[in-house]
Order: C-alpha cells, then sequence, then structure tokens
C-alpha cells in the first residue's frame, strides 16, 4: 500500500502555504519540512507514531474533525490550519492535564531546563495549573546499574517502548494496567535491575522526554539527553 | 453441500417434524436459563415421556422470546406451527399441568397474555426466529429458510449485486454509529487485496443491552449467513467473531453452529459446489469495553492490548495484519439474509427515511416489562416506554431513557414523542448506540447518572491517550464533589471545559462520547445539577451531601 | 526470519499445564494466540502467576513486558487467586439503578471485602462485573458462575451464607 502511496505527489495547503509532498508523508513531517512547527510530545523522529498526547492536532478544512499531525498521512488538495486559537486553547488544557496527572517539581528535576514537558509548557504559554494535582503515590525504581525510572514523571507518551521494541528489538518497556492506572513497566514489571531482557543500550533513557528514565548520579538540571534514533533507524539495513 | 443436498435435508426434517401434534417449545435463553429453564426443559421432556407422548409432542429448547424478566418462558405450537398459548414462569413442578394442557384448555394461572402491545406491536426481523427454533440445530435453521439468501447469491448474484441490494436496503450499522453498511462494503470490496478478512463485533460492552446477546443465541446460523454473505461480497476468505467472555453460552452456541455449518459444507472450502471459501473463527474478549471499538478489537484479535490507533487508515482499508476488513456488528449482519432474500426494495419499505427497517431494543431499569422488542425504526418513544415497556412500575413517575450506554445520554419527558431513530436521538444529544434503552424514574439521581458512567468511562479508558486518561479522571473527581455538595461554580465551569475537550480531542470513540452522560444531564437537569451544589441537596435522595461542618475540615 | 525455539518445559508437573499447552499448540505457537492461552490458563487454575506467564511468554515467543502488559489490560485477568467461591454483582446501568450497590454495601458489611478482595479465610471473593447481559433480570448477582436474577441483599446473603458454613 505504501509503495503507490510513496509514488504520488500531492499538493496541499498548510497555514496558508503551499506545500508538495509524496502520498506517504504525514502532515507534521510536511509542515516541519516546510518550516512550520506543530508542537509535539508523544512523537519521536524515527519511531512509528501512535497519536497519544494530541498536542499535534490540527484542523482540516471540510472536517468537524479535529487530526494528529503526527499519524494522519497528507492527501490532495488539503488545507491544514495548525495554530488556530481554538488548537491553542486545546493544547494548553491537555498540558495542565498532563501536569495533574503526576508529580512533576521541576525545580530538583535532574532534568530542568532540558525537559521537554517543561519546554512545551513555556512554549504553549502555561504558568498555571487549574486543575488539581492527583498527587499519586507512585514508584521510582534505582535497582538498574546505571539507570533509574521514576514514575512521578512518566507521561506515558510511550517512545521507550517503541524505541526499546523497534530500534534496540528487545521490548523490555511495555505498558501494564490502562487508564489512569496504567504505568510503564520492564519485563513482567519486575525490577529494571534484575531484568533478563535489558542489554543497558541506555536508549530508552535519551528518548524520554522527561526525566522518567535518567542516569544516575546526575543532580538537579544535569541530565542532557542525546537524539541518535532517527539516524539510527534511517540506517537501519539487512546485512548481506 | 449442494442445492440438491440443502433440499433434502429440509425434505427429512419437515418429515420428521409431521409426526408431531404439539411442540412445547422451552427458552432457553440466558435470561430464562438463570430463571433455570434447563430444569423446566428437562421436566417437560420427562413428562411427555412418561405419559408416553414423545411421538406426539415435541418437547425443544428454543431461543430468546423477549420477555425475560418473565421467564421461564414455555409456549405450546401445532403442528402447523401456530401458537396456541404461551407461559410464563413456568417451573419444574408444572410439567404435568403443561403437557397436559397441549391441544386442550389452558393452563389459566400461567398464561403469559400474548395480545398485550410488548408482544402484539412488534415487527421481527432480526428476531424472526428466536423462540420458533432450536439454536442447537442446524436443520431447524435452514428449514426455516436459512442460508437460502447464501445460495441465492452464490448461485445468481455477482458480489457486486450483492453489495447493491445492500446499499438499495438502505441498512445503517447497529453498533452504534449507524454508519451505511452497503458503503463500507464496497469500500472493502474494491480494496485491491487477495486476503481481506471480515469480522463480527459480538463484543457488546453497552451495559443494560443484550439484543447481540439474545441474536447469538437464539439464531446463531443467522450471523454466520450473513457474515458468509459479506464474505462473498467483499472477496474475504476468513471471518472472525469476537465475542465477549461474559457470554459463555453465546460462544459455546456459535461454535456449535460453526461445526455444523462445517459438517454440512455450508463453511469451509468449496461451499455450495462453488469456489468460495470461507471459514470463521471465534475469539473471546477478556472485558475491556473499548475493545468494541473496531481498531481496538482488531489488536485484541492480534493478541495485543486493545487500544485504538487513529484512523484513517480505516479497517475497511488496513485492518486486521493491516489487510482490509470488514467489522460489522451482530444485528447488522443478522439483517442480511432476510435483504438477501427479500430484496433491499422490501427492508428500505420499513422505518423511517434515513433509518430502514427494524431496531431490537433492550428494554431495562424502571420499567414494567423488561427485555427485547423489536420494532419498525421511528416508533415514538413514548409508545416503546408506555405501550410496549408496559410503563413504569410501583406508580412511580418517568423521569428518563438512557440509550446509547457510556457514550449517549439521557433523554427526558420532553421527548417522548419523537419518533425514534439515528438523527432524531442524536438531535436530541444522545445516541441510538447498539440499542439499550434504561428507564429511569423518579428515584434515580441524574448526576449520580452521570457520575456512574463517569465512573464506567474512567475505568474501561484503555490509558493511550491523554484527553481521556486524565480527562475522565478529573471529571469524576468534580462529579463526586458535586454529588457530596462541595463542587463550586469554578469547577462546574472546568466541566464543562473537559466535555468540550475530550469530545474533540481523543482519539477513539470512548473518549470523544464520554462527556454525553454529563452533557445531556446538565442540560435537561440542570435542576438537579443546582440542588446539590446551591441548594446542598439530592432530590432523590440517593447522594450522600456532606454536612457544613465535615466540608470545613 | 525469526528461528522458534524449542517448546520449554512445564512450569511444573502439574497436569493442568497440558490443557496449556494443548491451547498453544493448537494455534501452533502463534503470538496473536496470547489472550485465548491467558483465558485457558486462568480457566485451569483460577488465575494467571508468574512463572505461568514466563512460560506462555517463552512457549509464544514473546517479550515479557508485553505478556505482562496484555493480562493487566483486560479486566477478567486476575494475577493474584480467588477465594474458593466467587460473588459477581452486576454494577451494569440496569442492575445499578435497580439496587445493585446496595447489595454490594450489604456483602462488604456481613464479610468486610470490597469488590476485588477476598475474605481472610479465603472462602469468598466479591467481585463486580460490567453487565452480564441479563438486565431484563436486574439486579443480578452471579454465584460461582449461576446467574440469580432480581436479587435483594437478604437473598444474596443468604445464598453466600451457605457457602459460609461448610
Ligand atoms: C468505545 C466503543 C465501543 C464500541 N462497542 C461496540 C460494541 O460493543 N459492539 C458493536 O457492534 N460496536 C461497538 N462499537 C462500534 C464499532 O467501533 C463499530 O463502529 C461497529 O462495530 C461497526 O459495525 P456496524 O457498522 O455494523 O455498526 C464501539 C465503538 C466505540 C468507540
Ligand atoms: S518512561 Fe519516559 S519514555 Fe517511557 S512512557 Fe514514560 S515518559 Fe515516555
Ligand atoms: S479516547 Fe480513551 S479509550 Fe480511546 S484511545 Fe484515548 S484513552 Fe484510549
Ligand atoms: S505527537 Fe502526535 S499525538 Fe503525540
Ligand atoms: S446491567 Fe446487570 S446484567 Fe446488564
Amino acid at each position: 500500500m505504501n509503495s503507490t502511496l510513496a509514488s504520488q505527489i500531492v499538493t496541499l495547503k498548510i497555514d496558508g502555504k503551499d506545500c508538495g509532498a509524496r502520498g506517504d508523508e504525514t502532515i507534521l513531517s510536511v509542515a516541519r519540512e516546510n518550516g512550520i512547527d506543530i508542537p509535539t510530545l508523544c512523537h519521536y523522529d524515527g519511531l512509528t507514531d501512535i497519536g497519544a498526547c494530541r498536542i499535534c492536532l490540527v484542523e482540516v478544512k471540510g472536517s468537524p474533525k479535529l487530526f494528529a499531525a503526527c499519524s494522519t498521512l497528507v492527501t490532495e488538495g488539503m488545507e491544514v490550519s495548525t495554530n488556530s486559537p481554538r488548537l491553542q486553547r486545546y493544547r494548553k488544557t491537555i498540558l495542565e492535564l498532563l501536569f495533574s496527572e503526576r508529580n512533576h517539581v521541576c525545580a530538583v528535576c535532574v532534568s530542568n531546563g532540558h525537559c521537554e514537558l517543561q519546554a512545551m509548557a513555556m512554549k504553549l504559554g502555561l504558568t498555571h495549573v487549574r486543575l488539581p494535582y492527583r498527587y499519586p503515590n507512585l514508584k521510582v525504581d534505582a535497582t538498574h546499574t546505571r539507570y533509574v525510572q521514576d514514575d512521578n514523571r512518566c507521561i506515558l507518551c510511550q517512545r521507550c517502548v517503541r524505541v526499546c521494541a523497534e530500534i534496540e528489538g528487545a521490548h523490555v518497556w511495555d505498558i501494564m494496567g490502562r487508564g489512569i492506572e496504567a504505568r510503564a513497566i520492564t519485563d513482567l514489571n519486575e525490577p529494571w535491575g534484575a531484568s533478563t531482557s535489558c542489554t543497558s543500550c541506555g536508549k530508552c533513557v535519551h528518548v524520554c522526554p522527561t526525566a522518567a528514565i535518567f542516569e544516575k548520579g546526575k543532580s538537579a538540571g544535569e541530565m542532557v539527553k542525546r537524539s541518535f534514533v532517527s539516524e539510527l533507524a534511517a540506517k537501519r539495513e539487512v546485512y548481506e | 453441500m449442494t442445492a440438491e443436498e440443502l433440499n433434502e435435508l429440509i425434505e427429512q426434517e419437515v418429515e420428521a417434524n409431521k409426526l408431531f401434534v404439539h411442540s412445547i417449545n422451552v427458552c432457553v435463553a440466558a435470561g430464562c436459563l438463570s430463571s433455570h429453564a434447563d430444569q423446566t426443559l428437562d421436566a417437560l421432556k420427562k413428562e411427555v415421556k412418561a405419559k408416553g407422548l414423545d411421538k406426539e409432542i415435541k418437547v425443544k429448547g428454543v431461543g430468546c422470546m423477549g420477555l425475560c424478566a418473565a421467564g421461564p418462558l414455555v409456549e405450546i405450537r401445532d403442528a402447523s406451527n401456530a401458537a396456541q398459548v404461551m407461559y410464563q414462569g413456568v417451573q419444574g413442578e408444572h410439567a404435568e399441568q403443561v403437557v397436559a394442557s397441549a391441544g386442550k384448555q389452558s393452563v389459566q394461572s400461567l398464561v403469559c397474555d400474548t395480545s398485550i402491545p410488548f408482544f402484539a406491536k412488534q415487527v421481527k426481523i432480526v428476531l424472526e426466529n428466536c423462540g420458533l427454533i432450536d439454536p442447537e440445530r442446524i436443520e431447524e435453521y435452514i428449514v426455516a429458510e436459512g442460508y437460502r439468501a447464501l445460495q441465492k447469491c452464490l448461485q445468481e448474484l455477482a458480489p457486486t449485486k450483492v453489495v447493491e441490494e445492500v446499499t438499495k436496503s438502505g441498512l445503517r450499522g447497529r453498533g452504534g454509529a449507524g454508519f451505511p453498511t452497503g458503503l463500507k462494503w464496497a469500500t472493502v470490496a474494491k480494496a485491491q487485496n487477495k486476503q481481506k478478512y471480515v469480522i463480527c463485533n459480538a463484543d457488546e460492552g453497552d451495559p443494560g443491552a443484550f439484543m447481540d446477546r439474545s441474536v447469538l443465541e437464539s439464531d446463531p446460523h443467522r450471523v454466520l449467513e450473513g457474515m458468509a454473505i459479506a464474505a462473498y461480497a467483499t472477496g474475504a476468505n476468513r471471518g472472525y467473531i469476537y465475542c465477549r467472555a461474559e457470554y459463555p453460552l453465546a460462544v459455546k452456541r456459535l461454535k456449535n453452529a460453526i461445526k455444523q455449518a462445517e459438517r454440512v459444507g455450508i463453511l469451509g472450502q468449496g461451499i455450495m459446489g462453488t469456489t468460495f471459501n470461507f471459514t470463521v473463527e471465534v475469539r473471546l474478549g477478556a472485558g475491556a469495553f473499548v475493545c468494541g471499538e473496531e481498531t481496538a478489537l482488531i489488536h485484541s484479535i492480534e493478541g495485543k492490548r486493545g487500544t485504538p490507533r487513529p484512523r484513517p487508515p480505516f479497517p475497511a482499508q488496513s485492518g486486521l495484519w493491516g489487510c482490509p476488513t470488514l467489522i460489522n456488528n451482530v444485528e447488522t449482519f443478522a439483517n442480511i439474509p432476510p435483504i438477501l432474500r427479500k430484496g433491499g426494495a422490501w427492508f428500505a419499505s420499513i422505518g423511517t427515511e434515513k433509518s430502514k427497517g427494524t431496531k431490537v431494543f433492550a428494554l431495562a431499569g424502571r420499567v414494567s416489562n423488561t427485555g427485547l422488542v423489536e420494532v419498525p425504526m421511528g416508533m415514538k418513544l413514548r409508545e416503546i416506554v408506555f405501550s410496549l415497556g408496559g410503563g413504569i412500575p410501583d406508580g412511580k413517575k418517568f423521569k428518563a431513557v438512557q440509550t446509547g450506554g457510556p457514550s449517549g445520554g439521557c433523554i427526558p419527558e420532553q421527548f417522548l414523542d419523537m419518533e425514534v431513530d439515528y438523527d432524531s436521538i442524536a438531535k436530541v444529544g444522545s445516541i441510538m448506540g447498539s440499542g439499550g434503552m434504561i428507564i429511569m424514574d423518579e428515584t434515580s439521581c441524574m448526576v449520580d447518572v452521570a457520575k456512574f458512567f463517569m465512573e464506567f468511562c474512567k475505568s474501561e479508558s484503555c490509558g493511550k491517550c491523554v484527553p481521556c486518561r486524565v480527562g475522565t479522571s478529573q471529571m469524576y473527581d468534580i462529579l463526586c464533589k458535586v454529588t457530596d455538595g462541595t463542587a463550586t461554580p469554578e469547577e462546574i465551569a472546568m466541566l464543562e471545559e473537559l466535555c468540550d475537550l475530550l469530545k474533540s480531542t481523543s482519539l477513539c470513540g470512548l473518549g470523544m462520547t464520554a462527556p454525553n452522560p454529563v452533557l445531556t444531564t446538565m442540560k435537561y437537569f440542570r435542576n438537579e445539577y443546582d440542588a446539590h451544589i446551591q441548594g446542598k441537596k439530592c432530590p432523590a435522595g440517593v447522594c450522600k451531601i456532606k454536612a457544613a461542618q465535615e466540608v470545613l475540615v | 526470519m525469526s528461528s522458534i525455539s524449542a517448546m520449554p518445559a512445564p512450569p511444573s508437573s502439574d497436569k493442568r499445564w497440558k490443557l496449556v499447552d494443548a491451547a498453544i499448540k493448537r494455534h501452533g505457537r502463534a503470538g496473536h494466540s496470547l489472550i485465548e492461552c491467558l483465558h485457558t490458563m486462568q480457566e485451569c487454575f483460577g488465575y494467571l502467576d508468574e512463572q505461568g506467564l514466563k512460560y506462555v511468554a517463552t512457549a509464544l515467543n514473546l517479550p515479557l513486558s508485553k505478556v505482562y502488559g496484555v493480562a493487566t489490560f483486560y479486566h477478567i485477568f486476575s494475577l493474584k487467586p480467588q477465594g474458593e467461591h466467587t460473588c459477581v454483582v452486576c454494577m451494569g446501568t440496569a442492575c445499578y439503578i435497580k439496587g445493585a450497590p446496595q447489595i454490594l454495601a450489604a456483602l462488604e458489611e456481613k464479610y468486610g471485602v470490597k469488590p476485588g478482595e477476598t475474605t481472610k479465610d479465603n472462602k469468598l471473593s466479591v467481585l463486580t462485573a460490567r453487565c452480564i447481559g441479563s438486565c431484563g433480570l436486574a439486579p443480578a448477582v452471579v454465584f460461582d458462575g449461576d446467574v440469580g436474577g432480581k436479587m435483594v441483599s437478604s437473598d444474596a446473603l443468604k445464598r453466600v451464607e451457605k457457602w459460609m458454613n461448610i
């Protein structure tokens, strides 16, 4: 299916700008190629998109529904609007929901200043959260020799799950439970340090948007994440 | 099985039935079974044998007769299959009287009056065989014109013609959204892919709805036939029935039906002597409402967590294992054989302009006659509740009808004269849903009902997308504060804002429709919200309002 | 591409593993049969234990976290053993408005167990369901698989009491 789509050239308008694209491209990638920024959280270059955070929602003319830019393919004649007041309002409220869900205390966080959630709040101009914090009682797993997992800061973007399954091929991570009780886990919800499948490659550490996964021995503001996954994904090949 | 063999089988069955002067039909669908209809059936069989009447009277288990609350239901029919009498609440101890009454004076104390509107006003298409045939014998389905539509399709109609007929019928999906079935079939038929699938959605997750369950338990072959016709029309050769695990009897009867159909060559390879192949497998749900959503359902069949994914691509384009997949609801498939037998135009002559045919509703809650009814689309809501349903018991006052389960809303008294179809229900803020109708009277608190459904959505949310995962939880917390009298006007404003957010931004239908019960109750029963918030009082006396001192602490 | 490893040995000599084994093999050890296999395991043992999950994961060639994710997503699966008897109170809409909450409250008051809990003597587990399709007979309660319709608290307590005295 995608090979036929890939050979189609489509034209569309994003925020009034005429764009040309291949039929197998997403609204997000075409927008970015054209210098139009759509905010994202669960998207990560090089990983399969799942449309979970809903931050990247855009309007498409002629449809009452909103579409996740990261996981919607462009079509001929599409007219996309990425930053209407309505979208800005929704994005802010979604972000408020995320902050209220777990226990985000930026000042003492190892990722302070390098956190995508924090950066998104600044970008969208979120100054305070109107919803009551839920203050769930969550665990910190420091059993791994090099890394720590802290559920208090997880936004369930599933980047760790995807990078580990799709790029590293170990599938150490997954999500357990459902709804508000969902949690990121390793193996059979066992201590990460006891994992038999983890290769300690550190990919999950670097894709995690917050400090829900971080390196040991860092203090507030010291955890800087590297991005190498999209390159890895692009360079993947079958040898011989 | 070839056409001749099919006819032969029918003749044999008719011949065998000729010997009987009467048949005593005992409902052995789940409702009556929980009133121990199995014991009634046994007792009747024993009694007939003991009286040496087993050559004249046939005792058999049949599917649901509709009035589940009065079960076990038993019906006596004569050789021409005309009904003599229906009995209600028949226990083993009544066996002697019941058997003795065949063809004679009926037992007055047990009679269930079938001239009441509950029975008389029904129009049966989907349920035409329910209560008449033994769901565990394919022969009975075949004698009742079963598999004739499939035969006609295979022998006389090209796949495109079948799709045309379904389109002409105007049938819309009975799973909730009311999507035109013909259009969906055409999309799958058009897809250029060798492998395609047909899936029957038997997840029936709306609490308070049991239409699909009844069809599966009472007439499983009808669903198989509908699926086989769909497979032929769309070019699929494999089918799955995704059935919720809470319905063990439906699963058992489906598996039995599949086996029988395979044995006589109606499912499998080279069906009815043609080159058409179609196999069906049952897959079990495991207690997740969201798995009724089509992409979540597909993930579940694939053995994964039942989380939905963004559409497009729609399953018709890319579904099970990435192949084009047709997904329809149980009742949708059950409508297919009669449509093909009698023609799309016949079907389109029933119902309203935009909603054709009949709809099966499950009446439950505070209504006198609880059970299943099948009525033409467009019947007035008042007629369904007060005439067929027999009104509100115990001299209580009607308050609302809840339709569409957690995705629907509460319809108040002022809309009782509305004609029930997809569009009119949507207009008042609810949805048709799968057909559950829960009737509520003055003893129900509408804020409590809204909270009940929000709790449902919160714990059934798959947790993948943020608005639904966190939003339902926050909304539930606010509703809890309303019901204990501590909510502030700001919180109500936030509740309304979240309703809009979830509707617009959630990934799947669960989150998008989760606000509906709140929105409809806020719209039509605002006074009850106000009574809790300002008056610190629950008018229905359901909620426990916190005393002022408690609030301060 | 991927090679199938040898079928692992069952966690114990318990005969019930034969049934789980049969389910695994009936589906050709395909990963998509995970939910079916978990159903079989729960039918055989009443719940899913860690060893069993590991066994199924290995037999179906699936990552452990994926198996755990699936087992905890679906509410029918239980990761801890149930009591000798189970009493499932339907909390679907029809049952809810016809008095199911009162039945739950009565059970809790008498036996001190909330939904999802088991009594200390391990005799009784109280559970809730999301609608068992017997709405016409609401409120419905399932006692060890046997559906009771039009229940009132006193009937439910009576049926449970019979178990407790044995
Ligand atoms: C949260 C959710 C739950 C659903 N549950 C069911 C269900 O239990 N049964 C059903 O047939 N359709 C259900 N649906 C609708 C299906 O996604 C799908 O539209 C339907 O099965 C299509 O069949 P139809 O066109 O014959 O109605 C549900 C949808 C959503 C969003
Ligand atoms: S641990 Fe990090 S990467 Fe994984 S789901 Fe949570 S926030 Fe996302
Ligand atoms: S709307 Fe709810 S159920 Fe649907 S994908 Fe989002 S979290 Fe899951
Ligand atoms: S980035 Fe598109 S939904 Fe998260
Ligand atoms: S609501 Fe209880 S059986 Fe349906």
